[in-house]
């Protein structure tokens, strides 16, 4: 789905990424660890289509990332659910249309999505949220809008960017739960964290790969977790 | 051409929930319909003068066309004599259609707008004017006024071709110039649209990342910004012409007394043009906020 050989990525004040080779098969769930500031956000935004990288090859979903262009990677990011840290909301519209954006730019809104829509909400638990704007929500409920948001194309991929970094203990248990499920239903999911609890508590329910970026290059993390 | 013409029309028909997705207000919103009310008010001005000046040019094109005047200046006693004369000398000159006299009554009407109604045009001194229509091939000026001087002395010929040239060429000059005002005031209005379409974009560089984090094309997110600023640009032109046309309407005519300003008003199917005002400069608003969009999601990348 999405591989990564001999990746790099610099930007104009030096190199942050280097010799990054992967493959995200179907249906797997991955972490992503390291520092903060070791390249975790750059890293997933590889993955998405959001940074090119500048050295290396980048294939998503068996695509050369080289030979698409904006449009070509903008279709292909619907096929990838993003959970970001700070959710990134048009504060201007209410939450059910928030989590529905993806369908209204994809050209997919239809007069029975609302079934769907609200299906989804209540799996988030935010069917009583429908109704309001984003500065509204507490850190779990933008999470969980941003983790509807991201799953109401069905995407094939979910990556996450410190998906628990802003709520309590309670709340990413909740969200954990919510991305194994999605694992379960066949979703490849890659969480990037530095929350090691998290990654225990999810290693116990679910067979995880956890990765760590060091030293500008990517490892796998040894039997310490 | 064909296909810009196409997705313009489109703008009206696509589904309007899709721009919801651009925060609805902003101080591009009243700078853009202001300025495209102006704007179009302007426009309705520079075509009224255009036209008014294209009519002037005719007018005078055609009415002095082919004219000439013969002035008799003699002593009292001898101006009928002489106004005789010249009219023989006329009726012999090749290129003279036809030579006649204006009578008393014609000459007291001509003078009236400057010494008005009951000039006793008899007691006074007032020359003999003469009207002469050319051929198509005209007459030859210089040969005539020679002749004249020798057998008329009183009498000076005055060509209205002369001084009709550079009049019909300024008039025609006016009207180029309110042509040239019309493309000026599109492109101005083109770069104001551009100006706040770039701050709007600029001012919703966060809606831009959450759009193509969804998965929305340049297209998509350019056609909501480009939606909006067609759809103002538009409403404010229509505010606009319908003023100016308004204002228009409401200007004095012009009469047989009337002048160049009395005579802005638009005529029979002129008054029509005014209403292409507003969808040409929804024209120029969409290919100014397309032009602008693309620049603007390109330096995002």
């Amino acid at each position: 789905m999405i591989e990564l050989d001999n990746v790099a990525y610099s930007y104009s004040g030096g190199a942050l990424l280097a010799g990054m080779s992967l493959q995200l098969a179907p249906g797997s769930f991955h972490f992503l660890t390291g520092p903060s500031g070791a390249g975790k956000t750059t890293f997933l935004k590889l993955c998405y289509g959001a940074l090119r990288p500048t050295g290396g090859a980048l294939r998503l979903f068996g695509s050369d990332i080289a030979a698409m262009d904006r449009d070509a990677v903008a279709l292909m990011r619907r096929r990838v659910g993003v959970v970001h840290q700070d959710c990134q909301f048009l504060d201007h519209l209410p939450v059910a249309d928030n989590i529905a954006l993806p369908l209204t730019v994809s050209g997919q809104a239809s007069p029975d999505q609302g079934a769907n829509l609200r299906e989804l909400m209540t799996w988030v638990g935010l069917s009583d949220r429908a109704g309001a704007l984003p500065p509204e929500l507490s850190g779990g409920e933008r999470q969980r809008a941003a983790l509807a948001r991201a799953l109401i194309l069905s995407p094939e991929v979910i990556l996450a960017d410190e998906p628990t970094g802003n709520v309590d203990w309670e709340m990413s248990q909740r969200l954990l739960r919510l991305l194994i499920e999605l694992n379960r239903m066949g979703k490849t999911v890659l969480i990037a964290t530095h929350d090691m609890a998290l990654i225990r508590a999810a290693k116990a329910q679910v067979s995880a790969r956890v990765l760590r970026i060091a030293g500008g290059t990517l490892q796998t993390a040894g039997a310490e977790l | 051409m064909s296909a810009l013409l196409i997705r313009f029309g489109g703008l009206f028909t696509r589904d309007a929930a899709a721009d919801r997705v651009v925060p609805p207000e902003g101080f591009t919103v009243r700078l853009t319909v202001f300025t495209a009310a102006a704007m179009a008010f302007l426009t309705v001005f520079a075509l009224a003068l255009s036209l008014a000046a294209g009519r002037l040019a005719t007018t005078w094109g055609q009415e002095l066309a082919l004219a000439s005047t013969l002035r008799i200046s003699a002593p009292a006693g001898q101006q009928e004599a002489q106004t005789e004369a010249a009219l023989r000398v006329l009726s012999q000159t090749p290129g003279v259609a036809s030579a006649r006299a204006l009578t008393d009554e014609e000459q007291k009407a001509l003078l009236e707008p400057w010494f008005g109604p009951g000039l006793p045009i008899e007691s006074l001194p007032v020359p003999r004017l003469i009207e002469i229509v050319e051929t198509e091939d005209g007459f030859d000026g210089e040969g005539l006024r020679l002749r004249l001087q020798a057998e008329v002395p009183g009498a000076v010929l005055d060509e209205h071709t002369r001084w009709r040239r550079p009049l019909v060429a300024a008039a025609s000059r006016l009207r180029l110039l309110g042509w040239v005002s019309i493309a000026l005031i599109g492109a101005a209005t083109g770069a104001m649209v551009t100006l706040a379409a770039n701050a709007a974009l600029a001012a919703n560089r966060k809606v831009i990342e959450v759009l193509r984090l969804v998965g929305a094309t340049d297209g998509y997110i350019a056609g909501a910004f480009v939606r909006r600023f067609t759809l103002r640009t538009f409403t404010g032109a229509a505010a606009g012409m319908l003023a100016g046309m308004l204002a228009i309407l409401f200007m004095p005519g012009g009469g047989e007394a009337g002048g160049f300003l009395t005579g802005l008003r638009f005529q029979s199917w002129h008054w029509l043009l005014p209403l292409l005002v507003p969808p040409l400069a929804a024209l120029v608003a969409y290919a100014a906020t397309r032009i602008a969009a693309r620049r603007v999601l390109e330096s995002l990348t």
